[in-house]
This record gives structure tokens, sequence and C-alpha cells, in this order.
């Protein structure tokens, strides 16, 4: 047992040789590289295979690297080796054929194994440092325990925070917010607990007590994420992944790794970046999407000039509308959240294929964070093999909205509803939208009169010029397709 | 190396934090730099595809793995660099299926459709 403890001593305080060392610097200047590329539409496709092969060649040498002791433990070498091929296995199937809807819950649950293992890595270093130490070696450095702590308190927030996030994805749980008198309050004990634990952990090196801050860390994550409704998860799985970036950052500090540190800090500081961008999108700030529980706030206090239930739309049927749009100059389809939903990506795509034939101009204006997260929808509809200039930004399309005669909204809502340009009281007042307020006729394809996410009844819905069809976008999209077919 | 004490390495390892430190923070300035201007477009995959640079995560796991003695260790070292690998094998093939679909289209490619006359392209099939 002295051997075992002397070499995993100078594990944690020596590095690898130089050119292990220089293999995990190239590979860690390869990933800034493939980020700088995923950053641009020409590089992105190369920038994440670059980053992939970079991965593959610190994993291989990672075999090899002496800190393993792979070459005299060859039980655990055999084990990882097994692990991995597991991994594999499971991995690359799911990530093959999971339904482009299906994404971000895919990428919520990648994320949150990545935190998974970052803690564990600390857990087992504080097992192997508590066990060493019981030994007579001596008690590692205050900061050493602070960075595994570190690691296992935000791996854990980011490992249970993805498996929520991923439970209101895939509708296993509601997608509303959760609340309950006192949240924040009891968030922020729970929180001033960890820190606690984290602190007496430091100084009594006791097994039990990391436990502990391991298990309250995980409450946290679960607690922090109920309150955050389905409109806003894509933020937080954005907030959530630039966390086990820093919980990995923190395992290479553990592990005196420098790819680790740079690929983790790389992700985590960008990750922030990146979440507030999306967060500007929505025309919101980052603590707004994180705190205020906005969909059941907003609900009880809105419709501030009056309940939108009792007053009157109108609805039309499948073939009016066909007709309207067979007969149209100019349409503009305006795809969400609902078309996502309802994977009716391919049908939109009939539709908008038939009325081009016809002679109709068609294009989709795509708001920033149409579908589940931004981009998303871009996403969707390249896969239904819609031509890339068929779609226009947001900034792009808004001139052209008082020119086309249709405004086909399909499962949109709030990134159409005028409040945010006209009522300075309304909760999105602010965030850009889309001007379907503009085209001579607006047609609504809705599940029902329920509002949208942000809870906020739209002024659109009742404008004399807009027409509502009732039902699932893919259903109501299909007969729209006959409509227009026998116009 | 055996000459070591334990103490002695640690000691080592204590002159090592300040470089680590300072590779962090610089790697804080990078990480913001690279992504500060990333069109809405690219926001999923520019997510999905830093979700899978931490998978590099996995180089800890096996260092761990490899360390690991007893029950305990070894079952969580297991299970740290199975997390990893489900972590960076599906964060780098979901992320490039999604980016497999933009290049598909050939009008991808930088010259958004901003430069061209807007009534070329409805109309004409």
């Amino acid at each position: 047992m002295s051997h075992a403890s002397a070499t995993l001593v100078l594990t944690r305080g020596t590095s690898a040789p130089v050119w292990i060392d220089l293999v995990y610097l190239a590979a860690a200047v390869a990933f800034i590289v493939a980020l700088k590329g995923l950053s641009s539409p020409k590089q992105a496709r190369n920038g994440n295979l670059l980053a992939a092969a970079a991965a593959v060649v610190a994993v291989a040498v990672t075999f090899v690297n002496p800190a393993a002791h792979f070459s005299s433990h060859t039980t655990n070498l055999v084990l990882a080796i097994v692990a991995m091929v597991l991994g594999a296995v499971i991995a690359v199937p799911v990530a093959r054929t999971v339904k482009m809807t299906a994404m971000p819950q895919l990428v919520a649950i990648f994320n949150g194994v990545g935190g998974g293992a970052a803690a564990l890595i600390s857990i087992v270093v504080f097992l192997s440092d508590a066990h060493l130490h019981s030994l007579g070696a001596a008690k590692p450095a205050v900061y050493a325990i602070s960075e595994g702590l570190l690691g296992l308190l935000i791996g854990c927030v980011s490992f249970s925070g993805s498996a929520i996030a991923f439970a209101k994805l895939q509708e296993l749980m509601t997608g509303r917010p959760i609340t309950y008198p006192g949240q924040q309050v009891i968030n922020a004990l729970v929180g001033v607990a960890i820190v606690a634990l984290a602190v007496a952990t430091l100084l009594t090196d006791s097994v039990p007590l990391m436990i502990a801050t391991a298990v309250l860390s995980l409450v946290l994550g679960i607690i922090f994420v109920l309150p955050i409704g389905g409109a806003d998860v894509p933020v937080l799985i954005s907030l959530l992944n630039s966390f086990t970036g820093l919980a990995v950052a923190a395992s290479g500090f553990t592990l005196n790794n420098n790819l680790l540190i740079i690929a983790g800090t790389l992700v985590g500081a960008s990750g922030i970046l990146l979440t507030r961008m999306m967060s500007k999108a929505m025309g919101r700030s980052l603590a707004n999407v994180l705190f205020s529980a906005f969909g059941s706030v907003v609900t009880a206090g809105g419709g501030a000039d009056g309940t939108g239930e009792t007053r009157q739309v109108k609805t039309g049927t499948p073939e009016d509308i066909g007709v309207l749009l067979a007969y149209a100059r100019k349409v503009v389809i305006i795809p969400g959240y609902g078309l996502a939903v309802a994977q009716a990506q391919h049908t939109a795509r009939e539709l908008a294929d038939l009325l081009m034939e016809r002679g109709v101009e068609v294009f989709y204006a795509i708001h920033p964070v149409a579908g589940r997260m931004p981009g998303h929808m871009n996403v969707l509809l390249a896969e239904a093999n819609v031509p890339y200039d068929e779609l226009k930004e947001m900034d792009e399309a808004n001139p052209e909205m008082s020119t086309a005669d249709v405004a086909l909204v399909v499962g949109a809502n709030d990134t159409v509803n005028p409040a945010a340009k006209n009522t300075p009281g309304s909760p999105i007042y602010g965030m850009p939208i889309i001007n379907a307020d503009e085209a001579a006729n607006v047609i609504f394809l809705k599940r029902s009169m329920r509002p949208g996410f942000a809870g906020i009844d739209n002024e659109l819905l009742f404008d004399e010029k807009t027409t509502l069809l009732f039902g699932d976008a893919k259903d109501t999209l299909a007969k729209l397709v006959t409509a227009v077919g026998e116009a | 190396m055996t000459g070591f004490l334990p103490g002695d390495i640690v000691l080592i390892s204590g002159t090592g934090i300040l470089e680590f430190l300072t590779i962090f923070i610089l790697a804080i300035f990078v990480g913001n730099e690279v992504v500060s201007r990333v069109p809405s477009i690219l926001h999923t995959p520019l997510m999905s595809g830093s979700n899978a640079i931490h998978g590099i995560v996995l180089v800890g796991a096996m260092i761990i793995m490899g360390n690991a003695t007893g029950a305990a260790q070894i079952v969580l070292g297991f299970l740290a660099v199975l997390l990893a690998t489900l972590n960076i094998v599906g964060g780098f093939t979901v992320t490039d299926r999604m980016l497999e679909m933009f290049k598909a289209k050939p009008a991808d490619n930088a010259s958004r459709s901003k430069s061209k006359d807007s009534d070329a392209e409805g109309g004409a099939k």
C-alpha cells in the first residue's frame, strides 16, 4: 500500500513527460481554433471535426501517460477500455438517430454526464487522499482540496440540473415553471448550507461530510431548475454547459492537467457569453430568465388591457385559408415552437413548395429564438431540405412584411406579439419581433388559445385581419396542403 | 522520483498553482474572444460543439481510473470514464450531424442572402 501511496501523490504533484504535455497543449490549441471555427458558418463543420480529432489524439496518449499508471494497473486499463467502448456503443447510435426536434434534450444529457464525470473525479481524488492521509501521508494543501470540492459542487449542480432540464424538454414532467412560496429563500439557504458543508469538509477531511456536500449540490441543481419555464430551458442548458466547463477546469486544477484547464475554461467562458447572447435575443436579462419564474408570475398579473378569454377571435376553415394562400402573391411563413413540437417542418415545406409551384413568392422568417434553442429552427428546416436562401433572419424579413399578402404563423406566438413594440408595460416589451402585424392578412395555426410561453395575451390574435385555425400544426398544415391543391 | 517525500511533491505543485491560475485567466479571455461575434443561427451548433469539447474530461477520468485502488474508487472511476465517454463521443457526433445539414445546402456558404436581390429568390423555383 505504501507503494501505491507514493505513486498517487507523485501523480498529482508531477506532470506527465514533456512530449505528452506537448500533445495536450496541441489539443488545447486545436480546441481554441475549433471554437473559433464553430462561430462562422463556413468553418463550423471543419472546426468540429478538428476538435474531435484533437480529442482522439489526447485520449490516445493518455493510455501511455505515466500519470495514469496503466502499464502497472492492467486491470484498471481493461476496465477503462470496457467503459469507453460501452460509452461509445451507447452514445453513437443515440446521437445518430435522435430526431432533430429532440436534440436540445440530448445536448442536455451529454452535458449532464460530463458534469457527473467531473464530480466523480473529485470524489475519487478525495477518497484516495483521505485513504493516503489515514496511512500517514501529508494532507493535501488547502487549495488542492478546495479545487476538488469546487469541481464536485459545480459538477453535481450541472448533473442534476441537466437531468431536470431533460425531463422538462422530453415532457416527462411539466414544462411550466414550478414555484412554491419562499422558493428563492429556500434556494439561497441550500446554497449557504452547501458552502458551510464544503468548508466543514475542507477542515475535517471527512468522507461523510464530502458525500453530504455532493448530495446537497445535487438537490441545488434540481431546485435551481424547477422554476424555469420550458421556453427558457435552452438558455438554461447553455448556462449548465458553461458550468460543466468550469467543473472540468476544476478537475484540471485537481489533476494538474493543462488540457482540462484550458478546454474547461474555454467552454465555461464562452458558454456564459453565449448564454447572455441567447437571453438578449429574447429581449431579457439572464437574471430575469433564471429567477423570475416568468410564465406563472406573468400569467397571474398579465392581461393589462382586459382578459383575452371572453373576446372574439375569427376562425377559418382550411378551405378558406387554402384559397387565400393559393391566390396570394407573397406568403411569409413564420415558424415557431409549435411547429417544432408537432414535427411539422416537412409538411411546412410541402406547403411552401406547392405554393411556389403556383408562382407564389414564399419565404420563411426566422426569429432568433424560434424553436427550442436559438438557431434551432434553421436546423429543423435544413433537415426538411428547405433551401438556405428561403430562410430569412428577422432583420432581413421585417422590411418585407408590409408587402406580404399573408403572414402564416405556425406555432409561434410571443415572437410575433406586437405588445413587444406597443405596450411599454408588457414583460416582453423591447424584445425584437417579426412584424407579422404589417402583412395584409395574418393566419395563426395554433393548438389552442393558450398564451405563449411568456404567458401574455397577443393582441394580434384579435385583430380583424387575423384568422385562426386550431389544431396540431402538422395536421392543419396537411389540411392546407390539400386545400391549396384543390384551390 | 521515489526519493521525494509526499510533502516535497505537494510543494512542487504548490509552485505550479500560479502557472495554472495564469492559464485559467488567459483562457477566460480567449473563450470570450472566440465567440464574441456568432450569428444566431450558429448558437445551437456552438453550444453543442462546446458541450463536446468539455467531454475532454475523459482524459481526467482515465487518469483517475488508472490510479484507482479499492472497490469504491474503481467503481466510481469506471462510472467517470463511462459518463465522460458519453459526453465526448455523443457530443461530437450530434454536433457533426447538425452541421452536416447546414453544409448540404449549396447556398450555405458565406454569401448570406443579404447581397442578393430579394425578388430573384421566391418566385422562380
